[in-house]
This record gives structure tokens, C-alpha cells and sequence, in this order.
């Protein structure tokens, strides 16, 4: 499968990543190279093989409901997670109006 | 099949209706981070480092989300999937700090199900009916944007994003609005009785993505459309119905039906198109690689099966097989978990009150719990949770009535004072003077004073005139200005006139 | 007495328990080093000399009150900027993250210093770790300090972790962090003669580490030799409720148990490495290896990995689509960048602050991610890549049905040129191609200095272990470490 300067386009929307016409005309050789090259995956006769999920055997721990038990994973902490916002007002995020 | 059709100009249109309820578990904490579930706090101070997707945070899910899931799926008698997936679903916006939200796609943790909404002849629906539910899977909420704080900026608050939901997707096997409302309210009944969700639909704790097409009798599914985020029993049904009306309008002015997302405006009981979801996503899901695959044990499943409570099926079933109550008693008990629960702890202290067997009194406390208590509370605007006659307190009233103590009319009397002072049952018997008398020999001396006064009368009842039994009732009652106790002066009546 | 900055982590812990020295002496000279070769080197995107200072002055401070000091207590140590450290700006070297300072401190750093280690500053890198030479990052490249003989050229320090390995070749610091997702240890490990190792995935916590690619992140140690690696691994891991994927093991003694004796031990040998048209170099420093192990007293083996020609195609799919959804958060909202343009609305803010934000090469990984997971395409691509990756993992399994370790090349070639692959991504990316299969079955392995090229370049061998086994691989390590007598260092131009 290859790539033309429209589905870089359209991927590139998905991705919301602005690219401009050069930018896209010089990335859809760059992909086609990379995606040519990936898509020797395809001759490995994989019909019996299971996708991975854990690399480690390993299974999936939950943990108890209780809230702040740890500062680090708890909530509480209005400032530290505005600390670093660009715009922060009000205790709020702010961010350009949506129109739903 | 409900007869419900929309009469077009080219004919009648079947409605073909399915819902995906989002119902927030409860929780103390979120579903992979340990900030607080509370509703209503000031905004961004329930957010961990991960629900602002802060770089490097990890999520960990928290057992308790994953347990009321497994119970719900339980309660729906669905299967339960012992192993299953957390999956990411990328889209950008501003709620969704990570840029993903983690659900489960793939492999959800419960599989087919079903529920069963009950015959309502009034709404069209002319017997029981089995609705689908294909799948429930956990996810996360998103947070909110406010609009209308700053001319040019919305608003962003995280306190909900983590909050742990379940999706609970049905089948399309609705056909008419009171279908789907019926549907609503049992899933509702249901979670509640479960625990795993408390059903505030005003809190937004529970809402609704309903799917509408709608097709001509014995043609293919038409084009559905999703009205999002519909978060009462009433609106849904609106929404249902607006839709509909809708898209036949569109169909036969020759138009086509668009697969979209669409927004129920509750003012005017219409839908639109939502702008800004326009835009056809990708979703691009695929296993979340910060979480591992969720195996669940057999001693973690029967742990949430031994911890469901009565459902409310099985519950009505034994209200009117065990108590004897009525089926449209049974039902009215059994549509909230309080109440049932506020109805058998009134059976029970009535019972105990009483020294009388559950079943003895049941009709008697299901009736009284129906008809006076709910009518004065309504009255007083007030609910079952706020009464301030406890289920202890209206035991002890229903005894007294019960044991003979006092009539059916001082309870009402009675059951009035209850309301206004918050005093006990006996407390007010006494103190209003509204005993009766039970005591045989009082009677006895009355019912003796009037068969004297009344020779005559005994004479025609002896000879054949039995009606005059509620002559002598009526005067004896009346000497003792209505306080006898009507059981034994009829008893003691029927004794001395042989 | 030598030079401190020539001292390891080994040799700086026990001369501070000595009091040979003080560890305040130790971080104002690394410190010092630091300083100086920053122009020349650009190892560090910040320097954190007070924080090097004061973690000094605490370990001396404990000293003096007679206390245990930690694993680490003395030694200050370069943070790879990949790791969240609290205050302190965290970039991954890329734009979007410019000027964010957590509020918050990773796992594996806080378990550094809590065993003592000092910071001596943040570590350049490649942009969110994606290069394998320290190209792509925002703040400059890093300059290896070694040079070809007879040659200024600057040369690439490797990548991702060319900031860690470069500053331990030059002497600016006795180690540093690392993170390895397809090679980011090993790589820069074996351009600039030091010793790294990429532990069991799950060893090291990944709690506050930007994430690349998740199933593939790990950290580890890079130091100046096996030892001082096993020093630090053991403070650096251990179990972390807080990272769902970690491992719930206790750390062993990996130091104490160290042991060059490989009697008994079977080292394997993948034909599927030794490719067509491999530099001659290599593949005699890869006999040399095996001599040398058996010299240790191994048994070697040939073994076979039949699925080593899928592993980079394999990794290039996933790593780029787990790294598509794990960079979706860079948006402008609540850290980092905002690009706004006027009259721009929400996704024109996303897609300018993206594009403003990110470098070529994560946008071309964020782009080929996000394609190969695209309806259409995910099963194509992506299951088919996690199938295969199946596949590799059990190549492994079942050679470590016959042998104990693995014994690899790390890189196909000594370190290249600045500027020399820029412009093909492709051959960018076959650097990795012995150090990719291991991670793609999340198992250790580690890089050791083995040798020089020709051209006086340093060249590494790879020992590759079962999971959870780092002991095997620090023991096979040390057995090439000893009779390797590796010893060259860059002369110093900066």
C-alpha cells in the first residue's frame, strides 16, 4: 500500500499536525519508503500466532478504591496541574471557545 | 412488537431504537487514578497528575470499578468475559486531556445479557418484552467545557475525566419511546439494586446515546443517528420521538438520512446536528500498552456473585408468591431499591411490633406504604429517604392496628401527627385518647345496657331479622363514642343474641 | 591520587564511606567538567550544579553523623531528560515541552536519590527518544568526544541516550540514566565505549518517564563498566504499584553476586545476525567475544532466531503506533507549547502547536504511527506486527531452551559522522538492528566496550539474557569487560 499527497494529508489532519504542501510533497516519498519497507511483514505466515500482549508474562493488578492513598497518584493538587498550563484561569484551563 | 407507527404521507414508519447508557460506577476514586469521584467539587481539585495527562503518568485500575462492572453483568445475567482488554480511543479535544480515552473495544469485560421490561398496556406495550444488551465495557469519562464564563474562551475543568463509566449498549430491539423509557427506568432499577451505579440522571451519573432509524414495515434497518448525552427517562423519550418524526419528514420530502451525531435540546424537545463532532473520526483503537490484559479468577467472580442482593425481578415475583401482595403492589415496591428496601424494613418491625408472621402483615403494611404514606408525603412534598415516620415508627403503627389497639381511621389521625411532631405511634394513642377499647367486660356492660334498652329489637332479631346486627353494632359503638374495638363488640354481639 | 572524574561509581562510593575523599569534592569536580564541555559537547540541555551539590553535602552531612549511606551515596550522576524531575525542566528534548517543570519525580530518579546519587544535570537526548544519534533534538546535537584518528569530524554519540553516553566517555559524569526502547542504551553505549544495560521490561518503572512506546520503554543504568551498572540497576529498580506493568520481583544483589566464572554456562550464537555484507570489524570483534567467553569457561552454541530479519520492520510499526497515541497529550492545553495563531479555533491550536512543537522525525513516526493504525489498515499492519513480534519472542524462548545468553554485535558499524544519515531514515534506522529484537521480547541485555575500530573508535558486544535474568547477562558482561582490558578513552579537545 502507498501513500499519496491526500492521505498524507488526511493523516496528518488525524494526527493534528499543521504540514504545509511542501512539507506534505516531500513526506509522501519518505513514507512510501518506510511503509514499503515494513510491509515485508506480510510475507511471515502468522495464521496460527496469537498478536502479543504482555511481553513479560505478566497479569494486569488492580489496585484497592481509595482516594488520595498516595499524593503522586491522588488528586488534590489543583495548583501542580495548572502550574505549567499556558492559559489557566480561575482554577480552570482556558483554551479558544468551542462551538458545540 | 409495539404498536407504536409514525403515520407519514406516504404511510406508516416503524422506529428501530437502541441505547448505549453510560453509567457512572460508584466509587470513592477514579477508575485509574486515586483522585475523588464527588460530585460538585470546585473545579480541577479532583485531578491526579494522570487525569491531566501529565508526561510519563501511568494508569492503574481500581479493583472496585472492575467488581460493580463483573455485578452488573451478573445482575443482566450476561456473560462475563474472564479475560478482557483495555483498548485506547485517540480523538483530540479538549476534555480528553491524553488524547485517548481508554475503553474497551475489543475484548470487553461483559458479553450478551438481557432485561426485561414489563407488560404497560397504558404506554403500548401489550406484554413483557426481552431487550438485548449486547455488551457493558469500562471506560473513562471525559471532563467538562464551560462556554459561557469568557467571551472568547471555553473552559476546561477535569474533575470528571477518570471517572469510571460503564457502557451498557442494547440491542436495537426497541420499537417505540415507552419502550425505551421502560427500558431506562428497569436498567436504572437494576444498578441501583446492584449498587454499581446510583442512577442520578440530574448529576449526569447516568445518561443515554440513543440510536433512531426508522423504516417502512419489513424493509432493511434504515440510516441510524445518535443523539448524544440524553440524560433523563422523559427526554429520551422526546428525543425518540423528534427524531423520528424527523427523519420520516426527511425521507419522504426525498431527502436521505446522514449517519451523525446529534444533541437533544431539552427546551425545545428538538435534536441538531452537533458542529463540532462533524467530522468523521478514525478512531484508531487499538490495545492500550500501559495495561496489561485483565484476567478475573474464579474466587474474585464468585465473591461479586455472592455479594448481589435480591433483584428486582425475583424480588417481585416473592412479593406476590411469599407476601401475597398484589402485582401492581408488587411492582410500585419494587421499582426503587429504597423502597424495597424501606417496605421489607417495615414488614419487619410491623411483624415484630405485631408478634405476627411477615406474611400475616404484609398486605396490610404494602397497602399502608402505598396508599397513606406515600399520598402524605407527596403532599408534604417530601420523599420516602427524608420521611421522618421511619420504617421503625410505622411498624409500631401498623401493630397497633394489627393487635386492635387503635382503628383503621385514628391511624390516619394518627399517621398526621406522626408527620408534623416526628413522635411515636403510642406516644400520640395515648395522648389523643384515640385507644379503643378491647377490653371485654366494658363491652360487655355497654352491649348489655343497649339489648336491655332495645327488647323489642332483640325480639325481631331472634325472630329472623338478622340486618338488625349493624343496629345494635351502631349503638353500641355510638355509647362508646367510637373507641370499642369493632371485632369484639361484633363478637360479643353474635354471643349474646344467640 | 587519580583525577575524581576519572573514578566510577564504585570507586566514588566506597572512597566517600572511606573518607578518602568527600562527596562534595566529587560533584564540584564533576561539576567543573561539566561546565567546561558544555559549548563544545552540548551533553546537557540543563545543568543542575546546586542539586549535584546538595545531595553531596547530604551524604557527607551523613556520613559525619555516623549514618549508613546508600547504594549510591556519593555519586552524582547525569538524568537523561527523558525522566521527570520535580521543578526541574523535563523536555525530552523537544520544543513542545520547553520551559515544563513537573510537579512530580519519576520512580527511577527518586530511588537515585534516595540511595544517595546527587544530579548533576538533565541529559540531551534524541526528541522523545526517537533518533540513534542524537540528531533530532531541539536543543542541538550532542558531539561525541571521540573522534576518528587523524579526523575532527564531529561524530553522533549515539541515540537516544547520546547525552548520557557521551557525558560518560568525556568524563562529565561516572553514569547516567538511560531508557532503551529499540537500542537507546546499547547504541550509544557501544559508539562511545561505556557499559549500559537495558533491564527485563518491567525492572525499571516507568512512572514519570515520557513515554515513547510503552510495551517497549525501559530504563537503565549507562555507566563505565559492568560493575558500576549493577550498582546502579539495583537502585534504580523495583517493584512500583504506580506502573501497572512493573514487575513485582525483589531486586537482587546483582553487585554481590557478581562472578566472570562462566563454567557451566552455554553462550549462543545467532547465525541469523551474521548478515550479508557486515563490516569485517565487526565480525571479528564477534569471534573475539566468543573466544573470550569461552576462555570464561562457557560452552558455546549455534543458534538460530529464524525472525531476526522481521524485527525492525516489526518494531517500526509498533513503537511509531504506540508513540502516535502517546504524543496525542502534547496539545497546548495544559503544559508545553501553545501556538495560537489569531482566529485560530481548538484543532487549529492542536495542529499549530504540534507543528511548531514537534521535530521532523517525530512527525514522520507520529504520521506513520497514526497511518498504521487507521481503519483500513490496523490489521494489516498492526496485528500482523504484534504476530510476528509473538514469533521473535519465541525464537528467543526456544534458544534459551539450549543456551543461557546470547552473544551479538550491538551496532552493525562504529559511530558514523553527524549529518551522515540525516536524510535517509531508513538507514538511520538499521543501526538497530541487533539491539531491536531484545526489546521487542523485553529482555536484558547489555552493551560492553570490546574494542576500536580501525579508525580508534570504540566497538560493543552485546550479551542478550533470559527474562529477569540481568545477573547472567552483568556475569557474561564482566567475563568480556575483563579480558577485553578495554581502557581507551577520547583524548580530550574540548
Amino acid at each position: 500500500m502507498s501513500v499519496d499527497t491526500a492521505t498524507v494529508a488526511k493523516i496528518a489532519s488525524l494526527a493534528r499536525i499543521k504540514v504545509s504542501e511542501g512539507e506534505l510533497e516531500a513526506m509522501v516519498p519518505e513514507l512510501n519508503g518506510i511503509l514499503a519497507w515494513v510491509e515485508q511483514l506480510g510475507e511471515v505466515d502468522t495464521s496460527n500466532v496469537e498478536p502479543m500482549t504482555a511481553v513479560i508474562p505478566n497479569t494486569l493488578r488492580l489496585r484497592d478504591d481509595v482516594v488520595d492513598a498516595d499524593p503522586l497518584t491522588g488528586g488534590g493538587k489543583r495548583e501542580a496541574v495548572l502550574a505549567n498550563a499556558p492559559v489557566a484561569e480561575h482554577g480552570f484551563y482556558g483554551v479558544p471557545k468551542v462551538i458545540e | 412488537m409495539s404498536n407504536y407507527r409514525i403515520q407519514g404521507a406516504t404511510g406508516e414508519w416503524e422506529v428501530v431504537i437502541g441505547l448505549e447508557v453510560h453509567a457512572q460506577v460508584t466509587s470513592q476514586a477514579k477508575l485509574f487514578s486515586g483522585a475523588a469521584t464527588a460530585f460538585g467539587a470546585e473545579p480541577n481539585t479532583q485531578v491526579a497528575l494522570i487525569d491531566a495527562a501529565m508526561p510519563g503518568m501511568l494508569p492503574v485500575p481500581n479493583k472496585e470499578c472492575i467488581r460493580q462492572a463483573v455485578r452488573t453483568g451478573m445482575a443482566i445475567n450476561a456473560q462475563i468475559n474472564k479475560y478482557s482488554r483495555f483498548d485506547r480511543k485517540n480523538y483530540f479535544y479538549a476534555d480528553l486531556p491524553q488524547g485517548y480515552q481508554i475503553s474497551q473495544l475489543y475484548h470487553p469485560i461483559v458479553g450478551e445479557g438481557s432485561l426485561t421490561i414489563e407488560a404497560d398496556a397504558k404506554a403500548g406495550i401489550p406484554e413483557d418484552k426481552v431487550i438485548g444488551i449486547e455488551r457493558i465495557h469500562v471506560e473513562q469519562d471525559a471532563g467538562k467545557l464551560m462556554h459561557d464564563q469568557h467571551p472568547t474562551m471555553s473552559y476546561v475543568d477535569l474533575n470528571r475525566v477518570g471517572v469510571a463509566l460503564m457502557e451498557i449498549v442494547s440491542r436495537p430491539d426497541m420499537t417505540s419511546p415507552a419502550e425505551a423509557g421502560a427500558y431506562l427506568s428497569k436498567l436504572r432499577t437494576i444498578l441501583r439494586y446492584v449498587g454499581s451505579c446510583d442512577g442520578n440522571m440530574d448529576q449526569g451519573s447516568m445518561r443515554a446515546d440513543v440510536n433512531v432509524s426508522v423504516r417502512k414495515a419489513g424493509e432493511p434497518l434504515g440510516t441510524r443517528t445518535e443523539t448524544k448525552n440524553v440524560n433523563s427517562v422523559r427526554f429520551v423519550m422526546q428525543a425518540i420521538e423528534h427524531e423520528a418524526m424527523r427523519q420520516v419528514d426527511v425521507l419522504e420530502s426525498g431527502g436521505q438520512i446522514v449517519q451523525e451525531t446529534r444533541l437533544f435540546d431539552p427546551n425545545s424537545g428538538t435534536t441538531r446536528s452537533m458542529r463540532s463532532k462533524e467530522d468523521a473520526h478514525d478512531y484508531r483503537y487499538f490495545p492500550d500498552p500501559d495495561l496489561l490484559p485483565l484476567i478475573l479468577e474464579d474466587d474474585f467472580l464468585e465473591d461479586c456473585r455472592a455479594s448481589l442482593p435480591e433483584l428486582p425481578d425475583a424480588k417481585k415475583a416473592r412479593y406476590e408468591n411469599e407476601l401475597g401482595l398484589s402485582a401492581y403492589n408488587a411492582s410500585v415496591l419494587t421499582a426503587d431499591v429504597d423502597t424495597a428496601r424501606w417496605f421489607e424494613r417495615l414488614l419487619a418491625e410491623t411483624a415484630k411490633a405485631s408478634g405476627k408472621a411477615p406474611a400475616e402483615v404484609s398486605k396490610q403494611a404494602a397497602n399502608w406504604l402505598i396508599s397513606e404514606l406515600f399520598g402524605a408525603l407527596n403532599k408534604l412534598g417530601t420523599s420516602l429517604e427524608e420521611s421522618p415516620v421511619t420504617p421503625e415508627k410505622g411498624g409500631d403503627l401498623l401493630a397497633l392496628i394489627a393487635k386492635g389497639t387503635i382503628s383503621g381511621s385514628a391511624a390516619k389521625q394518627v399517621l398526621e401527627i406522626m408527620l408534623e411532631t416526628g413522635d411515636d405511634a403510642e406516644t400520640i394513642v395515648e395522648r389523643e385518647g384515640l385507644k379503643q377499647e378491647s377490653d371485654t367486660g366494658a363491652i360487655e356492660a355497654e352491649v348489655d345496657k343497649i339489648l336491655a334498652a332495645n327488647e323489642d329489637k332483640v325480639a325481631q332479631y331472634k325472630d329472623g331479622k338478622v340486618a338488625l346486627f349493624g343496629f345494635f353494632v351502631g349503638q353500641t359503638m355510638k355509647a362508646m363514642k367510637g373507641k370499642g374495638n369493632p371485632q369484639v363488640v361484633n363478637e360479643i354481639l353474635k354471643t349474646k343474641l344467640g | 591520587m587519580t583525577e575524581l572524574t576519572e573514578l566510577g561509581v564504585a570507586r566514588i562510593r566506597d572512597g566517600v564511606k572511606a573518607g578518602d575523599f568527600t562527596a562534595l569534592e566529587v560533584a564540584e569536580a564533576f561539576n567543573a567538567n561539566v561546565a567546561a564541555a558544555q559549548e563544545a559537547l552540548n551533553a546537557f540541555i540543563v545543568a543542575t550544579p546546586e542539586k549535584a551539590i546538595e545531595a553531596a553535602k547530604a551524604t557527607d552531612a551523613k556520613r559525619a553523623a555516623g549514618e549508613e549511606l546508600g547504594k549510591m551515596g556519593g555519586v552524582p550522576i547525569g538524568m537523561k531528560d527523558l525522566f521527570a524531575t520535580f521543578d526541574v525542566q523535563t523536555t525530552a528534548a523537544s520544543h513542545i515541552l520547553e520551559g515544563f517543570r513537573p510537579q512530580y519525580e519519576s520512580t527511577v530518579s527518586q530511588n537515585l536519590w534516595n540511595a544517595g546519587a546527587g544530579m548533576l544535570g538533565k541529559l540531551n537526548l534524541d526528541q522523545f527518544a526517537m533518533g540513534s544519534s542524537n540528531e533530532t533534538s531541539y536543543f542541538g546535537n550532542v558531539i561525541s568526544p571521540w573522534r576518528k584518528a587523524g579526523s575532527n569530524a564531529p561524530l553522533a554519540p549515539g541515540g537516544s541516550s547520546g547525552g548520557s553516553s557521551a557525558a560518560i566517555a568525556a568524563r562529565l559524569c561516572p553514569a547516567a540514566t538511560g531508557t532503551d526502547t529499540g537500542g537507546s542504551i546499547r547504541q550509544p553505549a557501544a559508539f562511545t565505549g561505556t557499559t549500559g544495560i537495558k533491564p527485563t521490561y518491567g525492572r525499571c518503572s516507568r512512572w514519570g518517564v515520557v513515554a515513547f512506546a510503552s510495551s517497549l520503554d525501559q530504563a537503565g543504568p549507562m555507566a563505565k563498566d559492568t560493575r558500576d551498572c549493577a550498582i546502579m540497576l539495583e537502585a534504580m529498580a523495583g517493584f512500583d504499584p504506580k506502573d501497572a506493568t512493573s514487575l513485582d520481583l525483589p531486586v537482587p544483589n546483582w553487585e554481590a553476586l557478581l562472578s566472570a566464572d562462566l563454567s557451566g554456562k552455554t553462550v549462543g550464537i545467532p547465525r541469523e545476525y551474521r548478515m550479508d555484507g557486515m563490516d569485517a570489524e565487526i565480525v571479528a570483534l564477534w569471534d573475539q567475544g566468543v573466544a573470550w567467553l569461552k576462555d570464561a569457561g562457557a560452552k558455546v552454541v549455534d543458534i538460530s532466531l529464524p525472525h531476526t530479519k522481521y524485527a525492525l520492520p516489526t518494531y517500526y510499526i509498533i513503537a511509531p503506533a504506540e508513540a502516535s497515541s502517546n504524543l496525542a497529550r502534547y496539545d497546548g492545553v495544559r503544559y508545553g507549547l501553545r501556538d495560537l495563531p489569531e482566529g485560530a479555533n481548538l484543532q487549529d491550536m492542536y495542529a499549530a502547536t504540534r507543528a511548531a512543537g514537534f521535530g521532523p522525525e517525530v512527525k514522520r513516526r507520529i504520521l506513520i504511527g497514526t497511518y498504521v493504525l487507521s481503519a483500513g489498515f490496523y490489521d494489516a499492519y498492526y496485528t500482523q506486527a504484534q504476530k510476528v513480534r509473538t514469533l521473535i519472542s519465541q525464537d528467543f524462548a526456544k534458544a534459551f531452551e539450549q543456551c543461557d545468553v546470547i552473544l551479538a554485535p550491538t551496532t552493525p558499524t562504529a559511530a558514523f559522522a553527524l549529518g551522515e544519515n540525516v536524510d535517509d531514515p531508513l538507514s538511520m534506522y538499521l543501526n538497530d538492528v541487533f539491539s531491536v529484537p531484545a526489546s521487542l521480547a523485553g529482555l536484558p541485555a547489555m552493551s560492553v566496550p570490546a574494542g576500536l575500530s580501525k579508525d580508534g573508535l570504540p566497538l560493543g558486544l552485546q550479551i542478550i539474557g533470559k527474562a529477569f535474568d540481568e545477573q547472567g547477562v552483568l556475569n557474561a558482561g564482566l567475563a568480556l569487560e575483563q579480558r577485553a582490558q578495554f581502557t581507551a578513552k577520547p583524548e580530550k579537545w574540548w
